[in-house]
């Protein structure tokens, strides 16, 4: 669509820069927070120009940590997080794609009430089952630890859906060549369906190393060691101190660094994203 | 090198759909059979109970003398060209190719070799590291053919491979594929519903109706003797005109749908006295100011076609396709004198729609 009007460009520009200003304005108070002491930070109005404890703030909250919290380095409630949102991503993808696998291509009894079980469980959210499944996790003696962290999050019945919707589109024709080609299930899979499925495997892994990232509720409960403590959670220990006022020039600091992967994430694999869109192949 | 054989061949689906009764077929080694039918006879299911892409119900299947019924498809030594191609997207034309024989274990040098070997066949040397979305449909149709050569197998098969190309690309690619299953001297099955297609390609035609063989022989036989009124129908292009006939005076004359009689050749039909059947006419065997048995009929419509002018003429109450030489003038609603000659008449049973010969004088 291509329309010369002048002033139909400059609300459109107009729209865009305040959608992006109300996005970029918060991070921006985040980050000018962050370089500040806690004097200059209390200050009414506080500036919106960065301070000079940028080194200061950053260094003491990744090597340091912040006592009221357990004192533990952001740094490792960073590699925390990271290893929770990629074994959770890596696992809910391999765990969806043998499932929507087995679900579309295999003939066994059962199997159209096995993917209705999975679909419905759609229908349950983490902080339905959270007790029971903590009991589980408890009783297995998982707590404190990256297995009790991201294995009870794994099982995925959106994105079993998604590639079993994906599988259905691939031409049966296809598997009857792979067939004649001498290609087992597993070399069908592996050669063929995988690659075919790069394009979703991205999307869903953006998708997914967030969703993984973002776990609040999950980790505070089946963690009580601080080392196991992930990024997410820490921000929320660290602005709940007893007698004391937050240190909020540091836990700004954190928010900043917590929000890097996900954002280094994204950006990664964007290019990746688009290449696999523009390269739709039928 | 290796000759095809269907014993007693029945597939019935779960949901009792028979798609083919007790099909007995043979495909000499070398051979090129085209196996032709209108959709939903069951030519499609023919060739993945050859290929094993399905079980059979009943009957064997040999592949060069061996019993491959219960053998998996990767296991039968032979290759399969789709309709759709099912070339894999996300391969370059080398690796399509090379993904058969590396399945098999075949050293790397000799892929490379036959790939190269095929791609020069085919004229595909210059693509092979392009990708399938890149190619062009007849292109895309080569590498499905390459995909079936580079392994060499006892047997291609094919289903409707041409029928996603234009017009012209599929006159050009029906000649490629003969050539090169000539060249290969590799039995071959091709499965098309285009009656062209199976006129100019194959050594063997078998016509299929209904999960059965109606007839099964040279193109030539088939067009000139039809074993069934389907037959005769189905095979030319325009299709045969079909009249109601009645059998007079001992067998020797037949009354064509009232309006006109021939005399049969040799000593005519005497066991059929009296009946009615069915006349099947080609619009090719019609001829303009015949004999004195020639009948005057109005042209209702003319399709010229340059070379041979098509007309459509009111014979009684039916429209009769006639084809004539182009260089005749004729417009709609000029009156022709039509006549056929005896010998080029199919006689078919109303009953049972079998043929009817004459009994030789």
């Amino acid at each position: 669509m291509v329309e010369h009007r002048p002033w139909l460009t400059f609300i459109a520009h107009a729209v865009l820069i305040f959608g992006a200003f109300i996005l970029a304005f918060p991070l921006w108070v985040a980050f000018v927070a962050s370089t500040q002491s806690a004097v200059s930070f209390n200050q009414i109005p506080m500036s919106l120009l960065p301070g000079g404890h940028f080194i200061e703030n950053y260094s003491a909250v990744l090597t340091r940590g912040v006592a009221s919290a357990g004192a533990v380095p952001v740094v490792t409630m960073l590699m925390n997080s990271l290893i929770m949102a990629m074994m959770i991503a890596v696992g809910k993808i391999a765990i969806s794609l043998l499932s929507a696998y087995a679900i579309v291509y295999f003939r066994f009894p059962f199997r159209k009430t096995i993917f209705w079980l999975i679909f419905i469980t759609l229908m349950l959210p983490v902080e339905v089952r959270i007790l029971p499944t903590y009991g589980v996790v408890a009783s297995l003696g998982m707590l404190n630890s990256y297995a009790g962290l991201s294995i009870p999050l794994i099982a995925s019945a959106t994105a079993t859906f998604l590639f079993r919707q994906y599988f259905l589109t691939v031409p049966e024709e296809l598997l009857e060549a792979a067939r004649l080609d001498g290609a087992g299930p597993w070399r069908f899979f592996r050669d063929i369906l995988i690659p075919l499925s790069r394009t979703n495997i991205a999307a869903l892994f953006v998708i997914l190393f967030i969703y993984g990232w973002n776990q609040y509720l999950w980790p505070l409960l089946v963690t009580t060691d601080p080392n196991y403590y992930t990024i997410v959670m820490g921000i929320q220990r660290m602005v709940t101190v007893a007698d004391a006022t937050p240190q909020w020039q540091l836990v700004m600091a954190t928010v900043i660094l917590a929000l890097l992967p996900p954002v280094i994430v994204v950006v990664g694999m964007q290019r990746l994203f688009i290449r696999g869109l523009v390269e739709i192949e039928k | 090198m290796a000759e095809i054989e269907l014993n007693g061949v029945t597939k019935a689906y779960p949901n009792g759909v028979v798609a083919l009764q007790k099909v007995d077929l043979k495909v000499a080694d070398r051979e090129f059979l085209v196996v032709v039918g209108p959709s939903g006879c069951g030519k499609s299911t023919l060739l993945r109970l050859i290929a094993g892409l399905e079980t059979l119900s009943g009957g064997h299947v040999l592949i060069g003398g061996r019993d491959v019924t219960r053998l998996e498809p990767a296991q039968r030594d032979i290759a399969m060209v789709f309709q759709n191609y099912a070339l894999y997207p996300h391969m370059n034309v080398y690796n399509n190719m090379a993904y058969g024989l590396r399945n098999r274990k075949t050293p790397k040098p000799e892929i490379d070799r036959r790939v190269r070997e095929t791609a020069c066949i085919l004229g595909l040397e210059t693509m092979l590291e392009r990708k399938p979305r890149q190619l062009s449909g007849g292109q895309r149709q080569r590498v499905a053919m390459g995909r079936a050569i580079v392994r060499s197998p006892a047997a291609f098969l094919f289903d409707e491979p041409l029928s996603n190309l234009d017009a012209k690309l599929r006159v050009q690619m029906r000649g490629e594929i003969k050539r090169l299953q000539r060249r290969l001297g590799t039995t071959g099955v091709y499965v098309t519903h285009d009656q062209a297609e199976a006129m100019t390609m194959g050594d063997q035609l078998a016509v299929l109706r209904d999960g059965r063989i109606e007839q099964k022989g040279s193109p030539l036989e088939i067009y000139r003797r039809p074993a069934t009124a389907f037959v005769g129908g189905f095979i030319g292009s325009p299709a045969m005109n079909f009249l109601d006939g009645r059998i007079e005076e001992g067998g020797r004359k037949l009354r064509v749908a009232e309006m006109f009689s021939i005399v049969l050749p040799g000593a005519g039909l005497p066991e059929q006295e009296g009946r009615n059947l069915t006349v099947g006419i080609r619009p090719e065997h019609f001829k303009i100011n015949g004999n004195a048995a020639s009948v005057e009929l109005p042209v209702e419509l003319v399709e010229p076609l340059g070379g041979q002018t098509l007309i459509e003429v009111l014979f009684g109450k039916k429209i009769v396709t006639v084809s004539l030489d182009g260089a005749i003038a004729i417009k709609s609603g000029d009156r022709i004198p039509l006549s056929v000659d005896p010998a080029q008449l199919h006689l078919f049973s109303l009953e049972n729609e079998v043929r009817l010969d004459c009994i030789a004088a």
